[in-house]
């Protein structure tokens, strides 16, 4: 690295004892050497330090971007080609009945996730929170569903939930139901079944994000309700409750986004089928189906990934807004 | 007055060291908690060491297998080349690793501690790229590999995330968080950026590194709906895709479905357990956030 504008400043700062002195050079650098910019690097440092990841977010990321808008307009085959169709491609999803279901698919699975996912991690948080012996143990056991992929986790609960599982095997010997109750075959069950998995493997995922904000819950507020009679349940209502409430904000966001970004869950539980009628599929499920083998519709696939940006934007945007008024 | 001060000395005492009955409750739903969590892995576990002879579907399941065996193991071994497929999960997980380490550090030093002209459209276009799904520039991003010509290799399947723009985001929070002084001190001392980069900034964002590496190492693991477009020949599947395609095989096995999610999920659980102390060290710190 040979940068000569900035040598002879830093060489006569080398000498300087005192730590007043030295921020006063520190400050004095600029002026040190030629040009308006604070020379304490070459100007292409940076950029040789920045490239790398700059050639990610351009192949990667903003292109795909730009071409997912494009290809959308396009009736792209992977391996043939194709030319502009205008609005063609918008034009079939509003008559794409598959795309309807799938569409229902999400909203029930956000409206079932958001308040399980919201309340029984920061449950688990303040369980994991105190240092008990062994506390480590539970903090890991708690995660390891959202270390395993979520294929592995949706072959274990396809194999609790078979027909002949053990979740059904119980429910039969303890009388419950006479017949198998079927979780992966029916239109519905299948879709909750889905659910339940994503709620299971999110458990220790949200926890950790609660477990992070109750640091900041300051600990005299829960001394001084203590004080005042209040048991365990009550502050946690009126105490943790209130002192997360913006990271509770956070992870709704989070759950609502990740709900409508369901795939594997759905995938593996129906074997890539979409369950009875294709009617177990959801938006990123379909986004595969139609982009997958060589005569996969780019097009078709690419409108419904930029459907996918829009309805995944909202409520990203909503919380951007609330961050920022939050300063 | 004198059972106020008893209440309050209680409640204070609540707080450092809990009743022993609170304890108790607390183990309890720790217990509980613990069952759900981790109990579907141990029946998977359990599964895949049942004998041929042992009934999987009858109506009085036991945990404990009967006559514990590893012959599912072998068979999953035979049906399909899984410890291919683990091999290629590795090679994606370390190029991913590599990649983001890398990547990361570098960008995030210059974004934290380097002026220069475009800094800001840099972090603006990083900051952009986090309000898209991965999932809405997935054709796109398919397009772009097949082009390159690295559709159907591993090396399609690592590529678009081997620099992720959040883990970026990640180390330029870590540099940021490094004083300033000892930044203007190694100036002062005549140390260029590159070294100002190697022995102040690196060895004080150790934390941060670990956690980038080591979700950087499970989210290339677990991935399934990347390399199920991208790889179509099955010798060159990940273990995520090479389990789907086990089980489409095996549908009347689930012991030896079981003994393949077993495969698959036992590396990463020993890895993350090995390594959770850097992770919750920085949850504890308030590092971990969204």
């Amino acid at each position: 690295m040979t940068r000569p504008a900035t040598r002879p400043a830093e060489r006569t700062s080398s000498r300087t004892p005192s730590r007043g002195a030295r921020t006063l050079l520190v400050r004095a650098l600029p002026a040190a050497g030629p040009g308006h910019a604070a020379r304490t690097h070459a100007w292409f440092t940076p950029w040789l330090l920045v490239a790398p990841a700059l050639v990610f977010l351009l192949a990667f990321n903003l292109w795909p971007t730009a071409n997912v808008v494009f290809l959308a307009f396009t009736n792209v085959r992977v391996l043939s080609g194709g030319e502009l169709v205008g609005l063609e491609n918008f034009e079939r999803m509003l008559t794409d009945e598959q795309l309807a279901t799938a569409l229902v698919n999400s909203i029930v699975y956000m409206l079932v996730c958001v308040p399980f996912l919201l309340l029984v991690p920061l449950g688990l948080a303040v369980l994991v929170e105190k240092k008990l012996p062994g506390i480590a143990f539970f903090r890991t056991a708690f995660y390891t569903p959202v270390v395993a992929s979520a294929v592995v986790v949706a072959l274990i609960w396809g194999w609790l939930l078979d027909d002949r599982g053990v979740i059904n095997a119980m429910a039969l010997r303890l009388g419950f139901v006479t017949e198998a109750i079927p979780f992966l075959t029916d239109r519905w069950l299948v879709i909750f079944s889905a659910i339940s998995l994503t709620i299971w493997k999110g458990l220790g995922y949200y926890m950790v994000i609660y477990l992070s904000a109750l640091g900041g819950v300051p600990r005299e507020l829960h001394e001084a309700a203590a004080v005042d009679g209040a048991g365990a349940l009550r502050r946690f209502w009126s105490v943790t409750v209130p002192g997360v409430r913006n990271t509770m904000l956070l992870v709704s966001v989070m759950i609502t986004v990740s709900a409508l970004r369901v795939f594997a869950e759905l995938y593996v539980l129906t074997d890539g089928t979409g369950g009875v009628g294709g009617a177990d599929v959801s938006v990123v499920m379909l986004i595969q189906m139609y982009a997958r083998g060589f005569s996969g519709n780019l097009g078709y696939a690419s409108a419904l990934s930029l459907l996918l940006f829009v309805v995944t934007l909202a409520p990203l945007l909503l919380i951007a807004r609330i961050n920022r008024g939050r300063g | 007055m004198g059972a106020r001060v008893v209440t309050a000395r209680t409640g204070a005492r609540g707080f450092s060291t809990p009743s022993p009955r609170e304890v108790v409750l607390r183990y309890l739903l720790l217990v509980v908690a613990l069952f759900v969590t981790v109990g579907p892995f141990l029946w998977q576990l359990s599964t895949s060491l049942k004998g041929a002879g042992e009934d999987v579907y009858t109506s009085t399941p036991s945990f404990v297998p009967s006559e514990p065996t590893l012959d599912n193991y072998a068979r999953a071994f035979e049906a399909v080349p899984i410890l291919g497929f683990a091999g290629n999960s590795l090679v994606v997980a370390g190029i991913v690793v590599v990649g983001n380490i890398v990547g990361a550090t570098l960008a995030g030093y210059a974004l934290a501690r380097l002026r220069f002209r475009g800094a800001r459209l840099v972090l603006g276009a990083i900051l952009f790229t986090m309000l898209l799904p991965g999932e809405a520039t997935i054709v796109a991003q398919y397009l772009t590999i097949r082009q390159l010509g690295l559709a159907d290799t591993l090396l399609g399947v690592a590529l678009p995330g081997a620099v992720g723009m959040l883990n970026v985001l990640l180390m330029r929070t870590a540099f940021v968080a490094v004083p300033k002084e000892l930044d203007e001190a190694a100036i002062v001392d005549g140390a260029n950026a590159w070294q100002r980069l190697w022995h102040v900034g690196v060895p004080n964002v150790l934390g941060m590194l670990a956690v980038v590496a080591i979700f950087a190492f499970i989210g290339a693991w677990d991935d399934f709906l990347w390399p199920l477009i991208v790889l179509t020949t099955p010798e060159k599947f990940t273990l995520t895709v090479g389990l789907e395609y086990l089980s489409g095989t095996f549908t009347n096995n689930p012991r030896v479905v079981a003994a393949g999610t077993m495969i698959a999920f036992v590396p990463i659980v020993v890895f993350f357990a090995a390594l959770q102390r850097y992770f919750f060290r920085g949850v504890d710190e308030g590092a971990i956030k969204g």
